[in-house]
């Protein structure tokens, strides 16, 4: 093929085959024009939250923000430590309590479970469903689940890591099979030919592959339970003013502060509450950045 | 002629697959028990709910329950159609917003945008489903209703409302139906692109006539997916939308929705046993019924309607 006819095939390819060349009526240019503005009205509106939090939190972009505790005395220096430790206590013990389960529950459903079986289909649509259950219900079953448990009072580490194990358990669980499903058959029949057992290429050869896919799916979801202030309302999770030292210590966490200062009139409590809020954003934009990074680094395509 | 490989049918045959190892059934074992551990939690939410909803029928009758108005002893406030109002009020307004917008964008992602744009276009798009709610709760009462509604708009609402809490809400729901109806869109093959864009349609024609029709199963799910989201968000509503039940259809005043209830009365004294705390429990069985049946439908429709290509 000489160097004319490929131009033109290029030309063809790019400009008739898509339709491109056609788009230019007044029709089509209102549609496009209102495609980009549903593809950036998000982006505005996340962009004009930042812009507007940040400058009503500016003035209180200091030391005692992330070092003092509450004060509804001092208004101006009121700070969040024991949100900023309890947040790191909660989604510490969560993760401990949910990534184990999660993954394993994947690894069976994908790798040992018999499909066809009715019971199979039976967790599967379940699964589905918990994923979409209201978050406010994970709380009142952690309440039940500490209820039985003999626990008697209330707001503790351990019963805020139950509701946000339970809520973010589906995430964890879908991404994991998600990674799992992306590891070509390829290795684990070439495992199993060597001798292997099914245990063993699990083991050895298709998680470790899809570990990459695995982490991004888990950082995502633990991102979303340090966010969540509902379960841990109906944990009776309240103010508390001293670090957790054990799962068994009382603790609050940085969104439940930010809602209970929302209904403060005073200007100052305003002021502390949108600069808490940048914190917030900043840790959950964080772990999704290293979520995305790790899938754009380290996931390999076969 | 000698093979060059191992010997053949020389010595013992090894017995595959009969050594016994019990730490790998211990593993099994601990595997399939993890995955039935997910169904004995939605096993577990009923349990919990069911227990205290008897006691609570018990202390109140049906009919008081399921009314517009709270009948009965004073300190007693059962009715639960106002909240049912209010969470279907926020609903619709956040649907109004999130379904156009979730569905431009993923059309834009699908058919317009260039591979390059999309991989960093879709994680932007994402990150509005990692925003918090309180965030969101924060932002609307502090931004939406003083600065657009009453400021820009110049309407005249309330400081917590219906319309602000909506709206947010629909903000947040805008990734879940963007996310979901891209990939219904990404499923429909190339080659209907390619023939109706042989036939002269252009991108919009195309997009329009043929790719959407071909995926509406999967952007029907996305919707009644988002809508039951938008049910059982909590911290937004309890936030910005209100605290008191209003059985007007005003979205200017507050309306208390069926989450904004649970949390708002679970911060006050409820004594295990009384009204109020059984009423908790009541409410949170209605609002979990509702959301089962709303995914099991979304879940049916993608499920039976999907077009095999």
């Amino acid at each position: 093929m000489n160097i004319t006819a490929t131009t033109a095939a290029n030309v063809t390819a790019s400009t008739l085959a898509t339709g491109k060349r056609k788009d230019r009526n007044t029709s089509s240019l209102i549609f496009m024009g209102a495609l980009w503005f549903s593809m950036f009205f998000g982006v505005a509106v996340l962009a004009a939250l930042i812009l507007d939090t940040a400058l009503s939190g500016a003035g209180r972009f200091d030391s005692q923000l992330l070092f003092d505790y509450e004060s509804t005395v001092r208004k101006e220096e009121t700070g969040f430590r024991a949100g900023i430790l309890g947040t790191i206590w909660l989604m510490l013990a969560t993760a401990l309590l949910a990534i184990p389960v999660g993954i394993a529950t994947a690894v069976h459903l994908e790798e040992f479970a018999d499909r066809t079986a009715w019971y199979s289909k039976v967790i599967e649509v379940n699964l589905q469903n918990l994923a979409a259950v209201p978050s406010i219900i994970y709380g009142m079953l952690a309440a039940a689940i500490m209820g039985l448990l003999g626990f008697t009072y209330k707001g503790i580490v351990l019963g805020g890591a139950i509701a946000l194990g339970l809520l973010i358990l589906p995430v964890i669980i879908i991404a994991t099979r998600e990674a799992l499903r992306a590891v070509p058959q390829d290795i684990r029949q070439g495992s199993l030919a060597l001798g292997a057992t099914t245990w063993q290429t699990t083991w050895r050869q298709t998680l470790p592959s899809a570990i990459p896919g695995i982490a991004t799916g888990t950082i995502l979801g633990l991102s979303r339970a340090v966010g969540e202030a509902a379960p841990l309302l109906m944990l009776g999770v309240a103010t508390v003013r001293f670090d957790p030292t054990s799962v068994l210590d009382k603790v609050t966490a940085l969104p439940l502060q930010i809602y209970s200062l929302a209904s403060a009139p005073q200007e100052a409590l305003q002021e502390a509450a949108s600069a808490a809020i940048i914190l917030l954003l900043a840790l959950i934009i964080g772990m999704n950045a290293v979520a995305i990074f790790i899938r754009n680094k380290f996931q390999r395509s076969w | 002629m000698k093979s060059p490989g191992p010997p053949s049918g020389a010595g013992q045959v090894p017995e595959l697959g009969h050594k016994r190892r019990p730490g790998e059934a211990l593993a099994k074992a601990l595997l399939l028990s993890s995955a039935v551990a997910s169904i004995a939690i939605t096993f577990g939410i009923i349990a919990a709910l069911i227990e205290p909803v008897t006691h609570f029928f018990g202390q109140v009758e049906i009919g008081q329950f399921f009314a517009w108005q709270d009948i009965g002893q004073q300190n007693i406030r059962p009715a639960v159609l106002p909240l049912v109002l209010g969470t279907l009020m926020v609903t619709v307004i956040a649907l109004v917003i999130a379904v156009p917008i979730g569905l431009g964008a993923a059309m834009y992602l699908s058919e317009y945008a260039s591979k390059r744009t999309r991989k960093w276009l879709k994680p932007t798009v994402e990150l509005l489903a990692g925003v918090p709610s309180v965030v969101y709760g924060f932002f609307a009462v502090f931004f939406i209703t003083p600065v657009v509604l009453n400021g820009w708009l110049g309407l005249n609402v309330s400081f917590t409302n219906s319309l602000a809490a909506g709206i947010i809400l629909g903000v947040m729901i805008i990734p879940t139906i963007a996310s979901m109806s891209e990939d219904a869109l990404s499923a429909v093959p190339l080659a209907l692109r390619q023939g109706s864009l042989a036939l002269g349609a252009n991108r919009m024609q195309t997009t329009l006539r043929v790719v959407i029709p071909a995926a509406l199963s999967g952007i029907a799910g996305a919707v009644v997916l988002g809508m039951s989201r938008a049910i059982g968000e909590t911290m937004i509503v309890a936030i910005a939308g209100g605290s008191a039940k209003n059985n007007s259809l005003d979205v200017g005043e507050g309306h208390q929705t069926m989450t904004a209830f649970i949390a708002q009365t679970a911060q006050g004294e409820n004594p295990v046993g009384s009204v109020s705390y059984n009423m908790l429990f009541a409410v949170a069985l209605l609002l979990f019924i509702m959301t089962l049946i709303i995914n099991s439908i979304s879940i049916a429709i993608v499920r039976r309607y999907r077009q095999a290509y």
